[in-house]
């Protein structure tokens, strides 16, 4: 025999134990079988949710190099764009996107300290500045932009155009600003996926994997958030 | 089998009810097996479902590449003969797939030349964006890594199963979404996908669309494989399994994880914006708006070139794998070749220019070849160390084996040929021409493929508990070999020659060729049908499989032969490197099988 054999506990994975209603959620909770211990699983749930954030940054990579490679080409155009774009409500944005990621933090910490009551609450600011974001996009930015002709590429139609290029400079702002938006409403569906869960005391000090990988990815896009802002309303 | 639990008590496996089965044993009735496959999270289940549909559409995919050698047999031809009542009718020789058109007044049917020309490019268009998208790149990561990663890692499972089995569902639905672009008649953009034809081409229909969105959505099946990979390979390493103790299997798919991981996001944003760019016109790679076509190039080849080697390094994994067992010898340069991975995984990333030498500046063209070469250096570290892993080693001439030896040939010829197409002034000749056609293939179908069939060969008494004919398999590795270098190596002559790569009409002086390439194609499809044979005749009636049957010492041959549920009775924990030969007996070894060599005369081989 060549490899020496160890032990190990009877393979279960969680959910095959009779949940006791009277004790915390998080206390109950057993790590999947095909780790050796919860602070492995822990590490390689914190490992794998850093890696695809890599990939979330190389996604906005490819738009950040269109931005940058289109910026370069017409100039002018992106000057001019940019002054269309109020900048206070870009940092009213900027400011709540900021704020929701100190609650999103704070609920972190929440869970780890078991403050149930601050745990949902910091949750709820968080998914509330969140729809804030999306409300002030859309009804004080995309809307009447789109009304008064400020689209995207062939749909552009606005007639006050000062430099011949602006459509394209409106193809960068929708693209990059939209597919934030996304992450934005993904984050958001996280962050109100583990609010739903924290009923039963589901996360506590020894088990708030979800919380704090679900925080994890609103950090991002809150980061995202805090490149794309001064690129887009800031730089003439 | 002696085994000490944690206090270094012997003790018995425990053994009990389900724990004994095969991992594939069914749930009573045929419902609640199916029910049970569809919602497993077991990674051997998950990869046979991987094998299975990827070789599916393997077939699909092989029989676009027959009907496009089939339609290449004879040029096309316009011939306009005027009748015996003065009326000059032309008429289209040479096609053989031409749906024709009926004249709304008339209701005569023609036969344009345009037509057959343009169903032609959706044949060949099916065919890379299938074999690309759908079968090499998920191809051995997704099949055998998912399958034996854990099992050669010591582990149960991968890190995140319920992610793996929902990486299966998402490549389900971009297989899905491309045969729904197949059953729309299918696309002609080339499965590159280039603007402005694939922004513009076939305006109001969505068949492009779907196609787009297939290759997306599979991308975003391959990150979640990749990250999965990555993070098993990190955390779930048995008790004893330093890095340096993994198997060479274990680092290729390590380094094609990354690959997957850091690659593939950007060919998500890009085929994003290109659906954008179809279905709003926002113009960000139409030169009509303002935007660049070639910007469409730089972001789409950033991805899929490191995604060649997404292809390829699995394939150099399981290389690696068979000819240290085979071979039963250590493998010479553990290191180099698990860096080498690595060496290729990094140059992977900065070579993308290549693909665009004409539409570049010179200075950035003089750039992008001197990296190219830098490919080279790696590759050859790996193909030297094989070699010598196999130099006085004891080499039995099993199937795998024969494939690995198939595998050196053909993948040598693939990578010097790579060579005068990164150099810039052979490049200026051949690009675009069959040599690329016959480079790429030498390197994909050559490499990937067939290291896929080393693999499978190698493990298929492993994962499915049979073993097959050798005998019948060796006839098919004949086959196939035969078939493959009679289709693609004169294609390396049309290409010096000037042929141009994609088109449906050649000159006559071609046609010698095109008909030999077409037989060897043919030969080609006759060896894997044989294979399939071969497996399912092992399914059906083979004779069970040893647990160890090569006497592999990595710690899948310690699993049963099939696995049970758990893969292992107890954690293994891990006392020698994977390929120690000169040391140690392989597990579960009968020396009826094969005659081990004496270890301390391979001992003193490997040191003069």
């Amino acid at each position: 025999m060549t490899t020496l054999d160890a032990h190990t506990p009877d393979a279960h994975g969680p959910g095959h134990d009779v949940i006791d209603p009277s004790r915390p959620m998080y206390q109950q909770y057993k790590h999947a079988h095909h780790f050796r211990t919860a602070a492995d699983e822990f590490d390689a749930c914190k490992t794998g949710l850093w890696l695809f954030l890599a990939t979330e940054v190389l996604l906005f990579a490819g738009l950040f190099c269109a931005y940058t490679y289109f910026r370069y080409r017409f100039p002018a155009a992106f000057s001019a764009g940019s002054g269309y774009l109020d900048w206070r409500w870009g940092g009213l944005n900027t400011i709540v996107l900021l704020v929701s990621s100190y609650t999103a933090a704070s609920a972190v910490r929440n869970a780890q300290l078991n403050q149930q009551a601050r745990l949902k609450l910091n949750l709820l600011i968080t998914i509330l500045c969140g729809l804030a974001f999306i409300g002030i996009k859309f009804a004080l930015e995309y809307g009447p932009k789109w009304a008064q002709g400020k689209r995207p590429g062939s749909l552009y139609c606005y007639p006050f155009a000062h430099e011949p290029n602006e459509p394209m400079w409106w193809s960068v702002y929708y693209c990059a600003t939209g597919v934030h938006a996304l992450h934005v409403v993904i984050g958001a569906g996280l962050l109100t996926w583990c609010l739903v869960r924290c009923k039963n005391q589901h996360y506590g000090p020894t088990h708030y994997t979800m919380v704090e990988n679900s925080a994890l990815y609103w950090h991002l896009v809150d980061l995202i958030w805090i490149f794309l802002f001064p690129l887009l309303y800031l730089i003439h | 089998m002696t085994t000490l639990d944690h206090s270094g008590h012997p003790s018995t496996p425990a053994h009990g009810g389900h724990h004994d089965e095969p991992y594939y044993t069914g749930k009573g009735g045929v419902w609640p097996t199916i029910v049970d496959w569809a919602s497993t999270v077991d990674h051997k289940k998950l990869g046979v479902m991987y094998l299975t549909a990827i070789l599916v559409l393997f077939f699909l995919g092989g029989v676009a590449a027959l009907a496009v050698r089939t339609e290449l047999l004879e040029p096309v031809t316009t011939v306009t003969t005027i009748t015996a009542s003065g009326q000059a009718v032309t008429r289209t020789e040479g096609q053989l797939f031409n749906p024709g058109k009926v004249d709304p007044v008339t209701g005569e049917v023609s036969y344009p030349a345009d037509l057959g020309n343009n169903y032609y490019n959706r044949l060949f268009t099916m065919h890379g964006a299938i074999m690309v998208f759908m079968v090499i790149v998920p191809g051995i990561p997704a099949s055998l890594g998912n399958f034996f990663l854990p099992l050669m890692l010591g582990a149960k499972d991968v890190a995140f199963p319920r992610l793996n089995l929902l990486s299966w569902y998402v490549y389900t639905l971009g297989s899905l979404f491309g045969v729904l672009a197949i059953a729309y008649h299918g696309v002609d953009t080339g499965w590159t996908f280039y603007t402005p034809y694939s922004t513009t081409t076939d305006a109001g229909h969505w068949r492009v669309v779907y196609m787009i969105l297939a290759a997306f959505t599979l991308g975003f099946s391959s990150i979640l494989t990749g990250l999965n990979f990555v993070v098993t390979v990190h955390k779930l390493r048995a008790p004893g399994m330093g890095w340096f103790d993994m198997p060479l299997f274990c680092w290729a798919i390590y380094a094609t994880a990354i690959i997957q991981v850091l690659a593939t996001p950007v060919i998500g944003i890009t085929l994003l914006l290109l659906v954008f760019e179809r279905v709003f016109r926002v113009g960000i790679f139409d030169p009509g708006l303002g935007g660049d076509p070639v910007l469409y190039q730089h972001f789409f080849w950033f991805y899929s070139h490191p995604v060649v080697y997404v292809m390829i390094l699995p394939g150099m994994g399981v290389i690696s794998d068979v000819i240290a067992v085979h071979s039963r010898k250590p493998i010479f340069g553990y290191r180099a070749i698990a860096f080498a991975s690595l060496g290729i995984a990094g140059v992977a990333f900065i070579v993308w220019g290549h693909h665009m030498f004409a539409s570049m500046s010179e200075m950035a063209s003089v750039v992008f070849s001197a990296l190219t070469f830098l490919v080279a250096i790696p590759t050859a570290v790996k193909i030297f160390n094989w070699i010598a892993t196999m130099y006085k080693g004891s080499i039995a001439m099993t199937t795998p084996m024969i494939y690995a030896l198939i595998f050196l040939f053909l993948f040598a010829i693939g990578g010097l040929t790579g060579l005068p197409l990164a150099t810039l002034n052979t490049d200026l000749h051949l690009h675009d021409s069959y040599f690329v056609v016959a480079h790429f293939h030498y390197v994909m179908f050559g490499g990937t493929i067939v290291a896929l069939l080393a693999g499978l060969h190698h493990w298929w008494p492993k994962m499915f508990g049979k073993m097959y004919n050798q005998k019948a398999a060796n006839i098919g590795a004949l086959l196939v070999f035969v078939g493959f270098n009679v289709t693609f190596f004169t294609q390396f002559f049309l290409g010096t020659q000037g042929m141009p790569r994609r088109y449906a009409s050649y000159p006559a002086e071609f046609q010698i060729y095109h008909v030999i390439s077409t037989y060897g194609s043919y030969i080609l499809g006759i060896g894997f049908m044989w294979h399939l044979l071969v497996f399912i005749y092992s399914l059906a009636a083979g004779p069970k499989a040893k647990d160890n049957p090569w006497g592999g010492l990595t710690l899948e041959w310690v699993a049963a032969s099939p696995p049970t549920e758990h893969n292992f009775d107890h954690e293994p924990i891990v006392t020698h490197g994977p390929y120690d030969y000169d040391t140690q007996v392989p597990p579960k070894w009968d020396p009826k099988d094969w005659p081990l060599p004496d270890p301390a005369k391979v001992a003193a081989a490997h040191r003069h």
